[in-house]
């Protein structure tokens, strides 16, 4: 996974609530740490970024500079669509735009909203813009819907571009399927923790990437619990449990070591099952304590992707 | 308050809630739990993890539910006293059976699913998961053969798609807005009047002209078959409304699926459907002793020695900053709930994905109020 920042556009999935946003986030952090200038897309109209960094949202589809270096942009389909409509049609572009019945018919055309989406999250990582007085950036993180909607996104601009064979969709399509194809351009990475469902999905994620032509560049493992107990510990914490009548807080501090044991194997397990079917680069990311991510939590985070990223 | 008791008079019910809080195992639980009490239930799943999947004994993608073995489920200790079946929704023979049905004529039905705008429409797209989802579950609870029919939701990042999807492409399909851009004559001419003509042209330009045609051929084909399509939606949405239907939100402790809960039953009323309750998966239950601090560090060390006491007193620690966080949040949850029950699986040592783990979680969604403060105090410490 060295060279995932020395590209322009790195998606990031994977299964739902393993914590897409915060990698998304702390790669940003890194990449921008390391003099990139960087923005952190989210689809779907998300602000999970500006949250987790503690800035006010800013309206959809602004980009804004949330630290140095750093921007987030929150990408939803309307304002994706009036965009475009404006760059390709100029006047006549807000007249559609406008107009209730062109909206209803784009909006409810199967596929249109990611091909919308994409399409800004291209436009964002070209060299030379095509919003006015647009600067470029030197990498696009995209935080991607969760892996099935994530598969069917990276599909979409190929299928358009199937189905429309020629004119300015099919056009589009095409080199958005190009540009997504480009390896040395654009990079896919999937989050996962290590557990059972996730790993499985992951698993499921290569082989639908595959299907497509397309491939997982690595593997993020979040959350991973400390190995503070090793099995002598355990069984010296088995032994003390079992031993006498410990007081009721002793006995939930024992329990809630061995619990944490415990996990911390199942993981294990997990990680490796997933190493030994996905010969790609896996990094793992420690278990955070703490209420909620902030900049802080996410700056150690990044901190540990510095460490793994060369 | 228990699922029994929170499904009294139900039908059917459907577990919604953001990706990765558990709802496929919470509706696989449901389901197998009612069943062991005697009702015929149906569950549909929507991409199980594989092997919760071989748990219920679905070994493949079948699109029609199927009789779960109970031989498994009673060698784990729970009787079965009525009918588990279920089935693993496949999307696409869905929307191709739905086709079947609607289609005048089998000709027909097979030229459009030769059509290629159908074929992108009814794969991969967002919100064809969805709209067949609850697609199957409208033909199945229209078959009558189950007392209880759970549904499991897509993997959306946000709970409400599932509502906005089914529609957006029901509008796609009544193809109206395209219709109208289509036929000058038509409704769009008298809509949008004379600013009509730059905007067909404004389209071509956009589109490309080869995509309106295909569209143009697809709707042809589809041609009166979309006033069933309505017709349809307007029934599921009778039924997602019914009385006897109710929505179970499912989430985790984390403050962002806790948000997402609150303004998910706010959306529910709003829209007057009936909200039922909340499951929190993965709850970090306060333990004993919070505040012991150094204390309970020196009666660790007189039992483990100073180095492993210090490790078990850090451990402890982190635990409860996650015990504050998830107590704090359900109790902003719970704030907002005008008594709605609230039903709370703590985490486990172990992931749920077979058939002891669904029954694990079972004992607490399934216990008595009193049986559930059992389990807990047993948890904690």
């Amino acid at each position: 996974m060295a060279s995932i920042l020395d590209r322009r556009l790195v998606f990031v999935t994977g299964k739902g609530g393993v914590g897409k946003s915060t990698v998304a986030v702390a790669l940003g952090l890194l990449a921008a740490r390391r003099g990139a200038r960087t923005i952190v897309a989210e689809l779907a109209g998300g602000d999970r970024a500006q949250r987790a960094l503690d800035v006010p949202p800013a309206r959809e589809f602004v980009e804004t500079e949330v630290a140095e270096r750093l921007h987030t942009i929150s990408i939803d389909p309307q304002h994706a669509m009036e965009e475009y409509l404006r760059i390709k049609a100029g006047a006549l572009g807000q007249v559609m735009s406008s107009s209730r019945l062109f909206n209803a018919f784009a909006m409810a055309t199967p596929g249109m909203r990611e091909l919308l989406s994409i399409g800004k999250v291209w436009e964002l990582a070209q060299f030379e813009r095509r919003t006015r007085d647009a600067e470029p950036y030197d990498l696009v993180v995209v935080d991607a819907p969760a892996t099935g909607h994530g598969v069917g996104l990276l599909r979409t601009p190929r299928s358009f571009a199937e189905i429309a064979r020629v004119g300015p969709i099919a056009h589009q399509g095409g080199a958005i399927a190009r540009t997504i194809a480009d390896r040395s351009f654009t990079s896919v990475i999937a989050v996962s923790t290590a557990e059972e469902m996730p790993v499985t999905e992951t698993l499921e994620l290569h082989a639908a990437l595959l299907r497509e032509q397309l491939d997982l560049d690595g593997v993020v493992v979040n959350a991973r619990y400390p190995e503070r107990f090793d099995r002598r510990d355990a069984s010296l914490l088995e032994r003390a449990l079992s031993t006498g009548e410990p007081p009721p807080r002793v006995r939930a501090a024992l329990r809630a070591a061995l619990s944490e044991h415990a996990r911390a194997g199942v993981q294990a397990e997990q990680q490796a099952r997933l190493e030994g079917a996905f010969a790609g680069p896996v990094v793992t990311l420690p278990f955070v304590f703490a209420p909620e991510l902030h900049l802080p939590e996410l700056e150690r985070l990044a901190d540990r992707l510095d460490e793994v990223l060369p | 308050m228990n699922i029994p008791e929170l499904l009294e008079g139900r039908r059917v019910c459907v577990c919604t809630g953001a990706g990765g809080v558990g709802k496929t195992t919470t509706a696989a639980v449901i389901a197998l739990g009612m069943a062991s009490l005697g009702l015929k239930v149906g569950v549909v799943t929507i991409d199980p993890a594989r092997r919760l999947a071989s748990a219920l004994g679905l070994e493949e993608l079948g699109n029609e539910p199927r009789l779960v073995s109970p031989e498994r489920l009673v060698s784990e200790g729970l009787p079965m006293e009525g009918e588990l079946w279920a089935m693993m929704l496949d999307p696409k023979r869905t929307f191709d059976e739905l086709i079947d049905k609607v289609a005048p004529t089998p000709a027909r039905a097979a030229e459009i699913k030769a059509n290629r705008v159908y074929q992108e429409l009814s794969t991969a797209v967002s919100g064809s998961q969805e709209f067949t989802a609850v697609s199957k579950l409208f033909e199945l609870a229209g078959q009558g053969d189950f007392d209880l029919l759970v549904l499991d939701t897509p993997p959306t990042r946000n709970a409400l798609d599932f509502f906005d999807a089914p529609g957006r492409l029901t509008s796609f399909l009544e193809g109206r807005a395209l219709k109208a851009f289509l036929r000058p004559t038509g409704l769009g001419m008298r809509v949008i009047g004379r600013g009509a003509a730059p905007l067909l042209g404004g389209l071509r330009r956009i589109t490309g002209v080869d995509l309106i045609a295909d569209l143009s051929t697809f709707f042809g084909l589809l041609g009166d078959m979309t006033e069933n399509f309505s017709a349809r939606a307007r029934e599921v949405e009778t039924l997602l409304h019914a009385p006897e239907t109710t929505f179970l939100l499912v989430t985790s402790a984390q403050s962002e699926p806790i948000d997402e809960a609150i303004w998910f039953r706010r959306t529910l009323r709003g829209g007057g459907l009936s909200f039922g309750g909340v499951v929190v998966n993965r709850f970090h239950h306060e333990l004993k002793g919070a505040g012991a601090g150094r204390r309970l560090e020196t009666e660790l060390s007189e039992l483990l020695g100073a180095e492993l006491a210090a490790k078990v007193a850090e451990n402890w620690r982190d635990y409860h900053l996650l015990a504050e966080r998830d107590t704090r949040n359900v109790a902003r949850l719970e704030e907002e709930l005008s008594g709605e029950p609230l039903l709370l699986v703590p985490q486990f040592d172990d992931d749920v994905h077979d058939v002891v783990g669904l029954l694990r979680v079972h004992r607490y969604l399934f216990a008595s109020d009193d049986e559930r403060a059992r389990l807990i105090r047993d948890v904690v410490a």
